[in-house]
C-alpha cells in the first residue's frame, strides 16, 4: 500500500512539474544567445577592417603623396584611429545606436562611456533570433568610425596642420559621422518589429488592433531617418564614402590647391607603399562588407563573393579604359580601379547578387577615372588623393546601383520584410522607384549635412588653429615642420 | 693633374671602369645625377596629372689623372660609354690645383 501511494504520489509530483515547465516554457521562451560562429566572425571582421586603416589606407595614401610628406600622412592616419576610438567608447557608440527624442537625426546619451553595455548584453542582427554581443558590435562599428575622418585627409594631404586635423576630427566625427551612421543604420531590430506584428495579428478587437498598430508604427518609427525612408546601405557606401568624399572636396578647395599645384612634379614618391596599401584595402575589406551582415552565415559569404568580383571587375575596367584613354596600362590606374570597385560595392554587397556585382564593378571605373582627371582638371580644385572623385563618387554610383542589382530579378536578395511573418524574413514586392527613391533621398541627406556641416566646422578649425601651414613649410615638407621627424633618413 | 669629369648613361658604368683600369686607372668617384641636354625626357601619368618628365638619370664620373693621361683616359671612356644614340654623354676635363693622400700625407703626382 505504501509503496503504491509514494509511486502516485511521485508520478503526480511528476506530472505537476512537468506541465508547469511545459506551461513556463510557452510563456517565457529563452532569450537568444550568441553563436561562437558568428561572434568569432565579428572579432575576425574588426581586425580586418583596423587592418584596412593601419597601415593599408596609410600607406596606399602615404605612396601617393611626395617623400617629405610621407610621414605625415601616416601620422595623420594613425593618430585618427586612437583619437576616434576613444570618442567612440565614450560617447560616439551613444549617439549613432541608440533612440532619443530627435531619434530621427541622432541618438541619445544612454550609453554614455558604455553605460549599461556589458559582457552578457546582445544586439540584434539581420536575422530573427539571432543576436551578437553588444560590445562585438561596439567595437566592429569602431573601426568604420576610425577609418571614415582618416579618408578625408587624403583630399588636402600635403599642406595641412596636424593639429587641425585632430581639432576638425574630433568635430566631425561628433557633428557629421555619428548622426549619418545613426541616419542611416539606427533601427529597432527584427525581433522588436516581429513582436509588434505578433501583437498586432493576435489582437482580437478594434481596439487592441489600433493600439497594436500604434505600437508597431513606433517601432518601425524607432530607426534613422534614412532608415525610415528605406535607404539601403549595407557596409557605409553613403555612412562612410559618400560621407568622407564630399567632406574631403569641400576641405580641399576651402584649403587650397598646394603650392605649385599645376606647375611643378607631385609625382607619388612610392608606388609600390601604394600598392601594398590598395592590396591590404582590399583584403582588409572583406571584414568591412562581410562582417556587415553580422552574422557568419549566407549573406557574409554572398558580401564576400560580391565584394571580390566587384572589384576585380573595376581593376580591370580602370586598367582599360586609362589604356584606351592615355595609351599604357599603368599601376596607380589598377589600384584606384580597385579601390573604386570596392567603394562602390560596399553598399550593394549583401544585396546585389555577383554578376550584378560585376557589372557595378565595370561601370564604376570609366565614371570615377571621368572625375578624377577630366572633371578635376577642368574645375581645377586639388582634391591631391581623389577622395571626392573616387570615394564620393563611386559611393553615389554604388548607393544607386544598389537600388537597381537588389531586384530579385536581377540576382539579388529583395527588400527584407520582417512584419508580413512576424519571426521570419520575407521578401517585400521590389518597386523600382520607391526604392531608388529612398536612395536618392539617403545620398541627397549625405551630401547637404556632411557637405554643409563639414564647411562650418573647417571654419571653426581654421578660427582655432589654422587649417594650412605657411608655405614656406610646405615648400619644405609637413615631416619637418609638423612633426621633427624624416620618413626617410637615408 | 687633370680631373676628367664624365656625364655617361647609366648602364654604362661596368664598361668604362674596365676600360679605365684597362689603361691603369685604378680609382673613380661616381654620382647619380639628372640632367638633359639633346636628349628628351618622356611623359609621367599619375590618374589626371600627367607631367613632362625633362631630367634624364645619368651618372658624373670622376677620375683623378697625371696630365700625360689625359687623352688616353678620354678615348676610354668615350669608346665604352659610346652607344651612338642622343644623350650618350659628354667629358670636361678641369685641372687641379693640389692632391693629398689622406692616409699617407702624400702629395700632388704621389698622390694620384
Amino acid at each position: 500500500m505504501k509503496l503504491r501511494s509514494m509511486l502516485s504520489l511521485g508520478l503526480a509530483s511528476l506530472a505537476t512539474t512537468l506541465t508547469s515547465v511545459a506551461v513556463l516554457a510557452a510563456d517565457a521562451p529563452a532569450a537568444p544567445v550568441p553563436n561562437k560562429g558568428d561572434t568569432t566572425w565579428m572579432l575576425i571582421s574588426t581586425v580586418l577592417v583596423l587592418l584596412m586603416t593601419i597601415p593599408g589606407l596609410a600607406l596606399f595614401y602615404g605612396g601617393l603623396v611626395r617623400t617629405k610628406n610621407m610621414l605625415s600622412v601616416l601620422s595623420q592616419v594613425f593618430a585618427i584611429v586612437a583619437l576616434v576610438a576613444i570618442l567612440w567608447v565614450v560617447f560616439g557608440y551613444s549617439l549613432a545606436f541608440t533612440p532619443s527624442a530627435i531619434g530621427d537625426y541622432v541618438g541619445g546619451l544612454d550609453k554614455l562611456f558604455l553605460k549599461g553595455v556589458t559582457v552578457d548584453s546582445v544586439v540584434a542582427t539581420f536575422s530573427n533570433g539571432v543576436v551578437i554581443p553588444e560590445l562585438v558590435y561596439v567595437v566592429f562599428q569602431m573601426t568604420f568610425a576610425c577609418i571614415t575622418p582618416a579618408l578625408i585627409v587624403g583630399a588636402f594631404a600635403e599642406r595641412i596642420r596636424f593639429s587641425a586635423v585632430l581639432v576638425f576630427v574630433t568635430l566631425w566625427v561628433t557633428f557629421i559621422y555619428f548622426p549619418i551612421a545613426h541616419m542611416v543604420w539606427y533601427w529597432a531590430g527584427p525581433d522588436a518589429i516581429a513582436d509588434a506584428a505578433k501583437a498586432l495579428a493576435a489582437a482580437t478587437d478594434d481596439a487592441a488592433k489600433a493600439a497594436a498598430q500604434t505600437k508597431l508604427d513606433a517601432v518601425m518609427a524607432d530607426a534613422g531617418l534614412a532608415f525610415q525612408w528605406g535607404a539601403l546601405d549595407f557596409a557605409g557606401g553613403t555612412v562612410v564614402h559618400i560621407n568622407a568624399g564630399i567632406a574631403g572636396l569641400v576641405g580641399a578647395i576651402m584649403i587650397g590647391k598646394r603650392v605649385g599645384y599645376g606647375k611643378e612634379l607631385m609625382a607619388p614618391h612610392s608606388l609600390t607603399m601604394t600598392m601594398v596599401g590598395a592590396s591590404l584595402l582590399w583584403v582588409g575589406w572583406f571584414g568591412f562588407n562581410a562582417g556587415s551582415n553580422l552574422e557568419a552565415g549566407g549573406g557574409a559569404v554572398l558580401a564576400m563573393v560580391n565584394t571580390f568580383v566587384a572589384t576585380a571587375a573595376a581593376t580591370l575596367s580602370w586598367l582599360f579604359t586609362e589604356w584606351m584613354a592615355k595609351g599604357k596600362p599603368t599601376l596607380l590606374g589598377m589600384v584606384s580601379g580597385a579601390v573604386a570597385g570596392l567603394v562602390a560595392v560596399t553598399p550593394a554587397s549583401g544585396f546585389a547578387g555577383p554578376m550584378g556585382a560585376i557589372v557595378l564593378g565595370l561601370l564604376v571605373s570609366p565614371v570615377c577615372y571621368f572625375f578624377v582627371s577630366t572633371v578635376k582638371n577642368a574645375l581645377k580644385y586639388d582634391d591631391s588623393l581623389d577622395v571626392f572623385g573616387v570615394h564620393c563618387v563611386g559611393g553615389i554610383i554604388g548607393a544607386l546601383a544598389t537600388g537597381i542589382l537588389v531586384n530579385p530579378a536581377l540576382g539579388g536578395v529583395g527588400i527584407a520584410d520582417y512584419a508580413m511573418k512576424p519571426g521570419e524574413l520575407s521578401v517585400a514586392d521590389y518597386d523600382m522607384a520607391t526604392v531608388m527613391m529612398g536612395q536618392l533621398k539617403a545620398v541627397a541627406l549625405t551630401l547637404v549635412w556632411s557637405g554643409v556641416g563639414s564647411a562650418i566646422l573647417y571654419k571653426i578649425t581654421d578660427m582655432l588653429v589654422g587649417l594650412r601651414v605657411s608655405p614656406e613649410a610646405e615648400r619644405e615638407g609637413l615631416d619637418i615642420t609638423e612633426h621633427d621627424e624624416r620618413a626617410y633618413n637615408y | 693633374m687633370k680631373i676628367v669629369m664624365a656625364i655617361i648613361k647609366p648602364f654604362k658604368l661596368e664598361e668604362v671602369r674596365d676600360a679605365l683600369t684597362t689603361i691603369g686607372v685604378h680609382g673613380l668617384t661616381v654620382t647619380e645625377v639628372k640632367g638633359y641636354g639633346r636628349q628628351k625626357g618622356h611623359t609621367e601619368i599619375y590618374r589626371g596629372a600627367e607631367y613632362a618628365v625633362s631630367f634624364l638619370p645619368k651618372l658624373k664620373i670622376e677620375v683623378a689623372i697625371s696630365s700625360d693621361l689625359v687623352s688616353q683616359v678620354i678615348d676610354a671612356i668615350s669608346e665604352a660609354a659610346k652607344t651612338g644614340q642622343i644623350g650618350d654623354g659628354k667629358i670636361f676635363v678641369s685641372s687641379i690645383e693640389q692632391t693629398v693622400r689622406i692616409r699617407t700625407g702624400e702629395r700632388d703626382q704621389d698622390a694620384l
